[in-house]
């Protein structure tokens, strides 16, 4: 299987100046970027991310305090901390769940900062969940479909009139191609008709970054990929985030095991009390001082 | 109607040549419909034989008008509840707006009875009361819709005893009148326009002026061929209209469901969050699936309503009218649209219609006075009696019965008659692999 599957460098058409600047419509885009395309379009300098003294407070409780990292083109980027340093609250803001209290957030140099999810989805920063969110009753192909940007059988006057259907299916045999390439690509092909609530739990975890990938993203936030998943399901996961970061993805990878961040990713943000603590390589990290003390009791 | 997507019933061997016969009818939605309709048929004949094939014919009439109407708002509620999880229980509400639109929009504006209206064509009226449902559906769902989903449901709720409390209103009747020269008729409600299927029988809807097609229909089964009567005769011309609506309704929400349009709808009902982190504006399809649902709830207001002479308030769009198309669509299985169409069926003619129509034939049949009171009927020990007193007051028990059926389905099968079919969201075969498109593994 060749490792570009993923993509879809056949509708080409990438990120224009319409979809970076403008706000985004709710009539979908004719055409998809593909990964490579839209990489072109990243000004020169301007990180995928950048989180600029981010700050959010839940009523008394500041789960977020400051901030401030980057996120390199073409990275596997590792996020830890021990539990309660608002590495998941930090993804929250990001990916627009949560709007921030103060600071910035910025894709592609772009200020993105408390927009929708779907906006950031469309602009090319996708997410997946720490708890795998599967669409139960729908079957993991289905599950697939529903990602990608810019269908235009999402429009419903385009999926009754007869006359304008026509090009709804076409769309839908290309979408249904791609899903069933990367369900290849995450060797869970065999599952594509099974409803997604009957699947394991490593599964799930497959079937949410398949579901990511379909969404044709510049930057993919992992909240705990691989967390429940057993060694030989989670060195296939590994393989896959690798594969595809050679293809030009971009990973921010919040993870709980040190080894896993330790061994692959080579920038590693550490966070406690809602700030970031240190950054920089794993061995940096590994003998850093203040990391220890915060992970006090802890082996890194 | 298609018949691919019951694919799941395919696994089990059948048992039996009834075992059989059952599963070919799940295969094809049309021939479920069908079959169904040709139960009730039977035994809507086998109660009303002996009185004659007018009696009969007028049963399965009022019977198949039922099943049809209720089938229409049932699919309208299924795009919304069924595809969208949208919890609205303002379904009377919506389809009394339609209704009275229409009704105020064609009444002539000097009418011999009742309010005046616009005098405006029939279709003008359908359409402005499709409009009317819509913009009030979307107005209730711009604040609601963006809340969990219970507080749809009380908002929907209040909005639709809202528009019934106004409808009712003669305040509001005489301000209509005043301002825009038509009214609302308050408690005592408007007659509505005479409806087009009775002007291809009669010339102007005149009992005693028969047109061409109205001499050939009366004359070979009609009062003076078989004996039917003539207004059942129109009211079955009228069936049919219902039912090609039905199937308009059909195979619009079937293309809506198979899409990508659908597929997102799926998606929010599922997971609301995980939609919109795809890059799904949720708010935004929530309000075009629910202004959808309101117009087409609005149109069954007018088919079903509108056909009935007149219409007022109340009793007429209660809550528990809404409740009556929710439990259709629990018992067809939310989420499939076929079984829409058979849950109205099923519960206008079986659960709704059926108990009153069994009741008296058998209290027909019963020899015995009826006891005074439940406690009479218990003490005389004897069970007969017992069966009169409670054939004679089936109009109250019909509810205990409707009841204990929805418990029954609720713990037997939850999901309803179809509920358990893999409903495809998507515009292409999704069964299996398509041929060409393996990869070099």
């Amino acid at each position: 299987m060749s490792s570009d599957i993923p993509d879809a460098s056949d509708v080409a058409d990438a990120a224009d100046g319409a979809d970076a600047t403008g706000p985004p419509t709710d009539e979908p885009e004719a055409n998809d970027s593909a990964v490579e395309e839209a990489a072109k379009h990243v000004p020169a300098g301007a990180p995928p991310l950048r989180v600029e003294g981010l700050v959010k407070r839940f009523g008394g409780v500041t789960a977020v305090d400051g901030a401030s990292f980057e996120v390199e083109q073409g990275s596997l980027t590792g996020l830890i901390g021990p539990n309660g340093a608002g590495k998941s609250t930090t993804f929250n803001c990001i990916t627009g769940v949560h709007e921030p209290t103060a600071g910035k957030v910025y894709f592609k140099g772009e200020d993105v900062t408390g927009l929708e999810p779907f906006r950031m989805a469309r602009k090319g920063l996708v997410r997946t969940f720490q708890i795998a969110r599967e669409l139960e009753e729908m079957t993991v192909l289905e599950n697939l479909m529903l990602a990608p940007k810019g269908q235009i059988g999402e429009s419903a006057i385009r999926s009754v009139t007869p006359g304008l259907r026509g090009a709804v299916v076409e769309q839908e045999t290309e979408i249904r191609e791609r899903a069933w390439e990367t369900l290849d690509f995450f060797e869970i092909d065999h599952l594509a008709t099974e409803h997604a609530g009957n699947l394991s739990g490593g599964q799930r975890k497959l079937l949410e970054m398949a579901r990511a990938l379909m969404t044709d993203p510049e930057v993919v936030l992992l909240d705990e990929p691989l967390a429940g998943v057993n060694p030989t399901l989670e060195e296939k996961l590994l393989d896959r985030i690798h594969r595809l970061r050679e293809d030009g993805y971009t990973f921010l990878l919040v993870e709980h095991d040190m080894d896993v961040i330790m061994n692959n990713c080579e920038h590693v943000i550490v966070m406690h009390q809602g700030s970031v603590l240190a950054e920089g390589t794993g061995d940096e990290i590994r003998n850093n001082e203040q990391v220890i003390e915060a992970y006090l009791g802890e082996d890194i | 109607m298609s018949d691919d997507s019951a694919r799941s019933s395919e696994t089990e061997a059948p048992e039996s040549a009834t075992a059989a016969l059952i599963d070919a009818a799940r295969r094809s939605d049309l021939g479920l419909v069908l079959g169904t309709l040709l139960a009730v048929y039977l035994v809507a004949a086998l109660l009303t034989f002996t009185d004659g094939l007018n009696s009969v014919v007028g049963l399965m009439r009022t019977l198949t008008f039922l099943g049809l109407v209720y089938a229409l708002a049932a699919l309208a509620l299924n795009l919304q509840w069924g595809y969208a999880g949208l919890f609205n229980i303002g379904v009377a509400g919506f389809m009394a707006l339609g209704v009275y639109t229409m009704g105020i929009v064609v009444r002539s504006p000097d009418p011999a009875f009742g309010p005046p209206g616009f005098g405006l064509p029939l279709p003008v009226g359908i359409v402005a009361g499709m409009l009317v449902a819509a913009v009030v559906g979307l107005l209730a769902a711009l604040p609601a819709l963006r809340l969990k989903a219970d507080y749809l449901a009380i908002v929907t709720l209040g909005i639709s005893e809202i528009i019934r409390l106004i409808l009712q209103s003669s305040a509001f009747d005489n301000f209509l009148r005043e301002t825009i020269g038509a009214g609302t008729g308050g408690g005592s409600g408007m007659g509505m326009p005479r409806n087009p299927v009775r002007d291809l029988f009669l010339v102007d809807g005149q009992a005693g002026t028969p047109t061409a097609l109205g001499d050939l229909v009366f004359g070979t089964v009609g009062e003076s061929g078989l004996g039917i009567a003539n207004t059942i005769l129109i009211d079955w011309a009228y069936i049919a209209v219902l039912a090609g609506f039905v199937i308009g309704f059909f195979v619009l929400l079937e293309r809506l469901g198979r899409s990508p349009f659908g597929r997102t709808l799926k998606a929010i009902r599922e997971d609301e969050l995980v939609a919109d982190s795809l890059g799904k504006n949720v708010d935004l399809i929530k309000i075009k699936v629910f202004v959808i649902g309101c117009a087409l709830m609005g149109l069954a207001g007018i088919l079903w309503f509108g056909s009935q002479g007149n219409v007022s308030p109340t009793p007429q769009f209660m809550p528990v009218l809404t409740f009556y198309v929710f439990i259709a669509v629990i018992i067809g299985g939310s989420g499939s649209n076929a079984g829409a169409v058979l849950g109205g069926i099923v519960f206008a003619t079986v659960l709704f219609e059926g108990p009153r129509r069994v009741g008296a034939s058998l209290r027909d049949v019963i020899d015995a006075e009826t006891p005074p009171s439940f406690a009479d009927a218990l003490v005389t020990l004897d069970p007969t009696a017992f069966l009169a007193f409670a054939t004679d007051n089936i109009a109250p028990l019909q509810f205990v019965f409707l009841g204990l059926i929805l418990v029954f389905i609720m713990h037997r099968r939850p999901d309803g008659i179809l509920g358990d079919r893999i409903e495809t969201a998507a515009a292409v075969d999704l069964s299996e692999r398509p041929s060409g498109g393996e990869t070099d593994e």
